[in-house]
């Protein structure tokens, strides 16, 4: 079989009732287009959402509907090709973060983030992925992570986090409470996370564990498209999960690994699991919630909260931060279209492994800025490490003065000093 | 062909193929979608997703935040041309006539100075519609000759229904005939172009909000 066959037959595999029904009410309005940042920022039509899928509406016309298969017969439709799919490769992969806005506009309710995600498995097989996201895969597949960490790397940082903290991190733990995830980048560019955690759990007297068979969070799977290689991703986690006997797994401050394990995962292995999913920020608000999470004194500082798409729009997670933000912040302010209506940082769904989209995602840069100029904020916090390396890429080359930190480090700075008997004990020793 | 056989003609067997060919052609296109399937989300629910399915079916009819100033033409034009062409075809007192030959149930229509008000402003809305379709950037890249045949045969029979009361451009009879016959031909297209979105967004909407709600999500 070809490439393109098989691409062919992955766009007919992935093709569902909500797909055709969505195929068949677009009225071509044009409204998707006004919700995408690719679009508004460059004014270029050929980013409008929907014509992202002409390919697929293609494949769903000739093989699922009357008139396209009697056309197909009759030899009067013309097959999609290399050629087309090969020209579609940048719109379906560069210039879409599957930020989901596009998804809450249009006025007939089509779900275009679930049909782009769904479009990509056909793209991958047919062999029209971008490098740099397969790249990341592959690495994903054969060292663990995208970015090529290993868990000899993971074992550095956790002496590091031990030495700042005076804390045990606790490596295969049986029966503990929380497992806990990372993405590669909090590993490699934000070792401050690790020790936030330590800390914010020692203070909670929470029992958590990392695992040394699955410590990566993120799935270059899902944000190439292949099923295949995402639910191998996925497994490793149950495994790891189950052979800890772990009540909850903690996704990480990342956005498309909570998408990836919350909600495609069991769909992925094919059953459901053992154990629940959080996010970071639904561990810590539950926290707040219990009384478990005390902190001491306010950032003074003017701030604002980015919220990833993946946690905001295609998540669920939507307050959470905010209610831990005001336990630690003064002055905490939103931009405008915060929240559900937030905007991407312009390199989630997969776009921030692609080197070829880099121009083209600093240029869409200029909504994130706009919203941000807008407040005049000093700092900004997310929950996501590939949005705040994106952000501070966005901000670097922007010349904007603005200090990008995480969730948990911003909470873990508040904690009170040594109220913890764990805490004491551990200083002391 | 007279005048009156033509008029005849669509009233009786005219009608009856449309109506056979819409109500077929909607059964044939809604099966063949239902009939893919969907694979069952094993993911556990942070809640049903049903109700949010609903409230979506209702709630998408609402513009969202901020789209309604980035697309005021598509939203203004939309609702006017929307709600002008439901009023027309249910309160316009010929038409429940012809509904309660039908059926033989009845309801109050509209003084016909509303009915005009509305065919007016409905196609009004169409041409400012059209003409956007063929002037914004967006709108012209994404339009295929489909949308312009589906904005004809959707405008033929305001436009018609509008001329035979008024009886303009040709007598009331013929003008009836043509009106007639484009109704059927409304009919007949409808299944098979974009114009099947009259049944297939109230499943869209749904999906887009039971896939949101599930995972407690706004849609």
């Amino acid at each position: 079989m070809t490439s393109l066959e098989n691409g062919i037959n992955a766009f007919v595999e992935q093709i569902d009732t909500p797909i055709a029904s969505f195929f068949n009410s677009c009225v071509h309005c044009g409204m998707c287009a006004d919700a995408c940042l690719f679009y508004t920022e460059t004014g270029d039509p050929k980013y409008t959402p929907i014509h992202k899928l002409e390919p697929m509406r293609r494949v769903w016309k000739r093989n699922f509907t009357f008139w396209g298969k009697l056309a197909a017969m009759l030899g009067l439709s013309k097959p999609v090709t290399d050629a087309e799919l090969e020209e579609w490769e940048p719109l379906i992969y560069d210039s879409c973060t599957l930020c989901g806005r596009c998804s809450m506009v249009c006025p007939v309710g089509n779900d275009i983030t679930y049909m782009i995600r769904k479009a990509r498995e056909g793209m991958v097989a047919a062999g029209h992925a971008p490098d740099g996201l397969k790249g990341a895969t592959v690495r994903a597949v054969e060292i663990g992570s995208p970015m090529g960490v290993t868990w000899k790397t993971v074992q550095a940082q956790i002496k590091h986090a031990e030495q700042d903290t005076g804390l045990t991190i606790p490596v295969d733990v049986e029966n503990a409470e929380y497992m806990v995830l990372m993405s590669s980048m909090e590993v490699v560019n934000f070792p401050e996370y690790m020790g936030a955690i330590a800390r914010i759990f020692d203070q909670a007297g929470v029992s958590w564990t990392l695992c040394s068979d699955a410590i990566e969070a993120t799935n270059s799977g899902i944000q190439i498209g292949s099923s295949d290689i995402a639910a191998q991703l996925v497994q490793r986690i149950v495994d790891g999960a189950e052979k800890l006997k772990v009540k909850t797994v903690i996704s990480p401050e990342c956005g498309h690994a909570y998408t990836a394990i919350r909600w495609e995962g069991a769909n992925l292995i094919g059953r459901p699991y053992s154990f629940k999913v959080l996010h970071i920020l639904e561990v810590l608000d539950e926290l707040r919630e219990q009384g478990r999470l005390q902190t001491e004194g306010m950032e003074t500082a003017k701030l604002t909260f980015h919220d990833p798409c993946q946690l905001v729009r295609r998540g669920g997670v939507v307050e959470e931060p905010r209610r831990l933000l005001n336990m630690v912040a003064s002055n905490f302010v939103e931009m405008p279209d915060a929240g559900v209506w937030n905007w991407c940082c312009g390199g989630g769904g997969g776009v921030s492994a692609n080197e070829r989209a880099d121009e083209l995602r600093l240029k869409v840069f200029s909504r994130k800025k706009a919203q941000l100029d807008a407040v005049g904020v000093e700092t900004l916090v997310t929950a996501c490490s590939n949005c705040r390396i994106m952000l501070e890429d966005g901000a670097e080359a922007n010349n904007m003065d603005l200090q990008i930190v995480g969730m948990a480090e911003t909470i873990a700075a508040h904690l009170p000093t040594k109220t913890s008997t764990t805490a004491t004990e551990e200083s002391s020793s | 062909m007279t005048a009156e056989a033509l008029l005849a003609w669509a009233r009786g067997p005219g009608m009856q193929i449309a109506l056979a060919v819409f109500f077929l052609g909607i059964t044939v296109r809604i099966v063949e979608m239902l009939l893919i399937g969907r694979a069952p989300d094993l993911a556990a629910p942070r809640k049903s997703g049903v109700a949010a399915g609903w409230r979506t079916v209702f709630h998408r009819s609402l513009p969202t935040p901020g789209m309604l100033k980035r697309s005021p033409l598509v939203f203004v034009g939309g609702y006017i041309f929307h709600l002008g062409f439901l009023i027309v075809l249910v309160l316009s007192v010929p038409h429940i006539e012809l509904f309660h030959g039908v059926w033989g149930i009845r309801w109050p229509g509209l003084p016909r100075s509303l009915i005009d008000l509305a065919a007016i402003l409905s196609i009004g809305a169409m041409v400012a519609l059209l003409v956007h379709r063929l002037v914004d950037p967006v709108r012209r890249f994404l339009s295929r000759s489909g949308d312009y045949f589906a904005w004809t045969v959707t405008f033929l029979p305001l436009i018609t229904g509008y001329f035979a009361t008024h009886h303009m451009l040709l007598p009331y009879t013929q003008m009836l005939a043509v009106h007639i016959l484009s109704i059927e031909l409304l009919l007949i297209v409808l299944p098979f172009t974009k114009l099947i979105h009259t049944f297939t967004l109230f499943l869209s909407r749904w999906y887009n909000g039971a896939i949101a709600g599930r995972k407690g999500v706004a849609s």
